[in-house]
This record gives structure tokens, C-alpha cells and sequence, in this order.
């Protein structure tokens, strides 16, 4: 597999990754909760999730923690995703499509204001 | 779910849930004997042979102290409409596997659907789970082996963008090589 990419590439990218991190200053985490029990995914949350990764390559966000759980008990709102900044609170989205995910990345996780439209209780 | 890569993603969050620390994915397309096997391997709690029956079939038992999802049910049942099947293995404190089986070329048969999307989720969705796929369609391979990634990033998140541009492009190209049929 010649054009596979190699660990040599990777190890470059680890201290690219690193010196990015760095040069910012890590104003608290951000984590993106996707649902991924079987109602979420059969309602499109693995769609959700890459459009959410999609988003994070193309504008090249750093410091994001990403990651999935299991049913969150609100199967008529998936898919699901839970939105927390820093040491703030934890905003439940319900029934989010790509394109929402989209939204919620550009205002929420960048911009920092909630996408009040697509909020549920959670 | 019309994907069986959607199935495998459903069967691997299982895994996650039984708070497995090692989970492998096969995939085996054998062209020569019309078959499409699929295999999901993981060391969690496992279950005792009456869970393992109602995972199968949630409706033999009126018992319901633990909520079972459809998603195995209908795979079963897609498997043997196919002259395939499924079977699970699982002992308690061991681990289970879920193997399922298709005929490669009935025409009930769901597509395969993309087995990049649903490796990368799980990867990037659940870090802390050795991540084992096995790819192989007649005589070429592809394994997947997160160790080695993980070890080399010493830390640094999948999710960093070029981490992660790497890791979906690494599995993509992998895939294309083996000339998986997705469709």
C-alpha cells in the first residue's frame, strides 16, 4: 500500500498539532456529546457526527473534544447533541440534521451563542 | 437502518455500553462463495444465555429488567431473508461476538453503505477502546490498528484537524484498496 499514509506523516502532524496548541491560549475545553444509541443513529446521527467533524477540519478548530454516548432517553429528539464550553452549562440539541449541526458549530462552538431554535430539555 | 455499516455501528455502541476495553470489526466479502460475512468481537461484561435470548428476540420474555434495543432482531432477521444468519457467542466476564452472514448477491441483501463513516465515529466517539477492523475482500486486506496511531499522537486528540484529516483519509484510502464493494 504505497499510497497509505505513513507514522512518519503522523509524527509530523503530532507536532504541528502541538504547536498550535500551544500558541493558543486554552480558554477551557469545548466537548460535543453525539447520541449514538440505536434510535439516534437510526435517525442520522452518524450523518450528524461527520458533518460535525467535516465542520472541525474545514475550519481547522483546535482544542475540541468530540465523542459519542449512548441513549440519552429522548428518542423522539434525535439525533441528539450536547453542546458544553469551558466550565459552562450543557445545551441539549434535539432532532439535529447536518445541516443544523452545521449551524450549531458556526454559532454555538465558535461563536459562542446558543442556537435557541433546535434547544431541548433535557 | 437500510446500511449494514449503520448495524455495525449500532452492534459496536453495544460493545461500548458492556464497557468493552478491546473491540474488533470484520468485514469478509468471498466473491467465489457468494458470501458476505461480518463479525463484531469485543471483551466486555458479555451476557448470560437468557440475555443473549432476548437480545434475539425480545418478545419471548415478559421479564424487562433491562431495556433491548430491535437493532439485532431486524439484522437477524435481514440476515436470514438473505440465506444468511446471525449468531452471538457471549459469556459473562468474557466478551461477545456477533456474527452475521449474507448471501453476497441476493437481491434482498442491504448495501454495505460506508464502512469509512461508521469506523471513523467509532474511533474518534469512543478513544478509549482499542480499535481492531479487519477488512478483507477475496484475497486483499485492509487492518485497521489504532494502537500504533494512538501511541505515535502520545495524547493529542483524534480531533485535533490534522489528526483527524489523516485518520478518515487513512481509513478511505485503505478501503478504496481493497475495493470494497459499498453499494
Amino acid at each position: 500500500m504505497d499510497k497509505v499514509k505513513s507514522l512518519e506523516d503522523l509524527k509530523r502532524i503530532r507536532e504541528e498539532a502541538l504547536k498550535k496548541r500551544q500558541a493558543k491560549n486554552v480558554s477551557g475545553q469545548k466537548e460535543i456529546v453525539v447520541g449514538m444509541g440505536t434510535v439516534g443513529i437510526a435517525a442520522g446521527a452518524r450523518q450528524t457526527l461527520k458533518a460535525i467533524l467535516e465542520y472541525i477540519e474545514e475550519h481547522n478548530l483546535t482544542d475540541i473534544v468530540v465523542r459519542q454516548t449512548g441513549n440519552i432517553g429522548l428518542d423522539s429528539m434525535e439525533p441528539i447533541v450536547q453542546v458544553s464550553l469551558g466550565e459552562g452549562e450543557k445545551v441539549t440539541y434535539g432532532k439535529v440534521t447536518p445541516e443544523i449541526a452545521r449551524q450549531i458549530m458556526a454559532e454555538h462552538v465558535v461563536g459562542g451563542s446558543v442556537v435557541k431554535a433546535f434547544v431541548v430539555q433535557s | 437502518m437500510r446500511e449494514l455499516a449503520l448495524h455495525l455501528l449500532d452492534i459496536a455502541e453495544n460493545s461500548i455500553s458492556a464497557q468493552a476495553s478491546n473491540i474488533t470489526i470484520q468485514v469478509r466479502e468471498d466473491r467465489a462463495a457468494d458470501r458476505l460475512f461480518m463479525a463484531v468481537i469485543d471483551d466486555g461484561k458479555g451476557m448470560d444465555p437468557e440475555m443473549v435470548a432476548r437480545v434475539i428476540d425480545p418478545f419471548v420474555t415478559s421479564r424487562t429488567t433491562r431495556k433491548v434495543g430491535l437493532g439485532i432482531p431486524l439484522l437477524k432477521a435481514a440476515a436470514e431473508a438473505c440465506n444468511g444468519g446471525l449468531t452471538i457467542t457471549s459469556a459473562p466476564g468474557v466478551g461477545t461476538t456477533i456474527e452475521v452472514e449474507f448471501q453476497l448477491s441476493h437481491i434482498d441483501r442491504m448495501p454495505l453503505g460506508s464502512l469509512a463513516e461508521t469506523f471513523l465515529s467509532l474511533l474518534i466517539g469512543s478513544p478509549h477502546v482499542h480499535w481492531v477492523f479487519d477488512v478483507q475482500v477475496d484475497q486483499d486486506g485492509f487492518v485497521f490498528d489504532d494502537q500504533p496511531i494512538k501511541q505515535e499522537l502520545d495524547g493529542v486528540p483524534l480531533t485535533e484537524p490534522d489528526v483527524l484529516r489523516f485518520v478518515r483519509e487513512y481509513l478511505e484510502e485503505g478501503l478504496r484498496q481493497v475495493h470494497i464493494n459499498q453499494a
